[in-house]
């Protein structure tokens, strides 16, 4: 059998440990080990994006991240996203309120991608949501009522003064 | 696909050295039996898909000089793990090497530029890449090294067929090594792609250009074209044109035609030769006058 690495990271601000091999992939361990499923295996080759987590603040695609990579780094997933008084992100209420979702299989990553969106550009215009957006794909919508739903959440996220 | 194969990762040694030093011996200890792994996007799934093969597994990003931009009056010092938003996120670069930073945004989407480098950009050597028709008309030049010793390349000399390079077995990419700005000069990339994002180059076109002071006069210019070839391509004959000619919409389409000649395409699923071949002159056309621009500003 393999070697295990130990593996010590954070993810939604919580630290976690872990076993896993050299080969398995971010994506791998988050499902299969962490039970941390909203990340999705759309392609497991980079391409779809609904594997789409947060990591350092910067969107990846878990799957071509080795798990042995999160030592040390700062995860976010889509579990973090609503408040631990479980309050829905405003991302969520948008998605939810805007059908922009049929099967949610895209949706946690485009969530997490967007939180990222929304950070790095608060206020962005049609065209900067479409190209930021851009490594995440959906088969079901048609993307406009997504890319909606995250002006929507800007709007209401811009509301809030913190 | 074959739904009963699965697509899964052969089991490998992994490590992360924190030193080129280190990660040199270990290349030379594992020869071909050795991959690198900067941003992954290339080498992950070509392991999956059973591709590329390794027992060992080298993380680079764990050493500084790889990972680190220097700027200064000798030009850019691009360590070869640094991740493409990197590029485009810093001022300075941007609007130093902006033919650079055009293909550091569109190299698959933001997920992928938050981790590929433009170094694993340029040793994949795809004959579509990206980064490396930029490079090449910003001059760049490759830093290698090897437990023996460091050595020189220029990009335009570096792939020499699909996925090959002239990296040796326990040769690596270090870094990029790009000139100092020159004034009244600008640069761009362009590519056409099937979709808005998130796909390969049916062609890829750069441009750098050095105009006079009042800008109606091209004293210097560089042309690389991309996915045309097993290889991106230098149009050397275009670009050679173009000194000492004047700005103008005739010079622009006959660069575009001379252009042209470099690129020997195929046919594929994203386009046959006769549009390949069209759009490389007309991508020629447009990314000459968008480096116009930028040189004029």
């Amino acid at each position: 059998m393999a070697k295990k690495l130990h593996v010590t990271t954070t993810i939604n601000n919580e630290s976690v440990e872990f076993l896993c091999e050299a080969r398995h992939s971010l994506l791998e361990v988050l499902r299969d080990r962490l039970e941390l499923t909203g990340a999705k295996e759309g392609c497991n080759n980079g391409n779809c994006g609904a594997c789409t987590v947060l990591m350092n603040g910067l969107p990846v695609v878990s799957c071509l991240v080795l798990a042995v990579e999160a030592e040390g780094a700062e995860i976010e997933t889509v579990e973090g996203l609503a408040g631990h008084d479980h309050f829905l992100h405003p991302l969520q209420q948008c998605f939810l309120e805007g059908a922009a979702l049929q099967c949610g299989i895209c949706t946690p990553g485009f969530l997490v991608a967007a939180k990222a969106l929304l950070k790095k550009i608060p206020n962005p215009t049609e065209e900067q949501i479409r190209f930021n957006l851009s490594g995440n794909l959906c088969r079901c919508t048609g993307y406009d009522k997504i890319v909606r739903a995250v002006q929507a959440a800007a709007e209401q996220m811009k509301e809030t003064v913190s | 696909m074959n739904l009963s194969e699965e697509v899964v990762l052969d089991d490998f040694r992994y490590a992360a050295p924190v030193s080129l030093q280190e990660a040199t011996a270990l290349l030379a200890e594992y020869g071909l039996r050795a991959r690198l792994l900067a941003g992954g996007t290339d080498i992950i799934v070509q392991m999956r898909e059973g591709r590329r093969s390794a027992d060992l597994v080298l993380d680079l990003k764990g050493i500084s000089e790889l990972m680190t931009i220097q700027m200064n009056a000798e030009g850019m010092r691009l360590g070869a793990g640094v991740p493409c938003y990197r590029l485009y996120d810093d001022p300075a670069v941007k609007t130093a090497y902006s033919a650079l930073t055009d293909a550091a945004q569109i190299i698959g989407g933001w997920q992928i530029q938050s981790r590929a480098s433009i170094g694993g950009n340029l040793c994949n050597a795809s004959p579509a890449a990206d980064s490396i028709p930029a490079l090449m008309v910003h001059d760049a030049v490759c830093e290698v090294v090897s437990h023996k010793g460091r050595r020189t390349v220029p990009v335009a000399q570096f792939c020499t067929a699909p996925s090959r390079t002239v990296l040796d077995t326990g040769e690596m990419l270090a870094a990029l090594l790009l000139p100092p700005v020159v004034p009244q000069s600008g640069a761009a990339y362009l590519r056409f792609i099937p979709r808005n994002e998130m796909d390969i180059a049916v062609v890829g076109a750069a441009a750098w250009v050095e105009l006079n002071a009042t800008g109606d006069t091209f004293v210097n210019a560089r042309i690389a074209l991309g996915a045309v070839a097993p290889t991106p391509r230098v149009a050397q004959k275009a670009a050679a044109w173009l000194r000492g000619q004047p700005v103008n919409d005739a010079t622009l389409a006959k660069a575009g035609e001379l252009a042209q000649e470099v690129a020997q395409p195929i046919d594929d699923m994203r386009g046959t030769i006769e549009y390949r071949k069209h759009l490389s002159g007309v991508l020629t056309k447009r990314v000459l006058e968008i480096a116009i621009k930028r040189a004029k500003q």
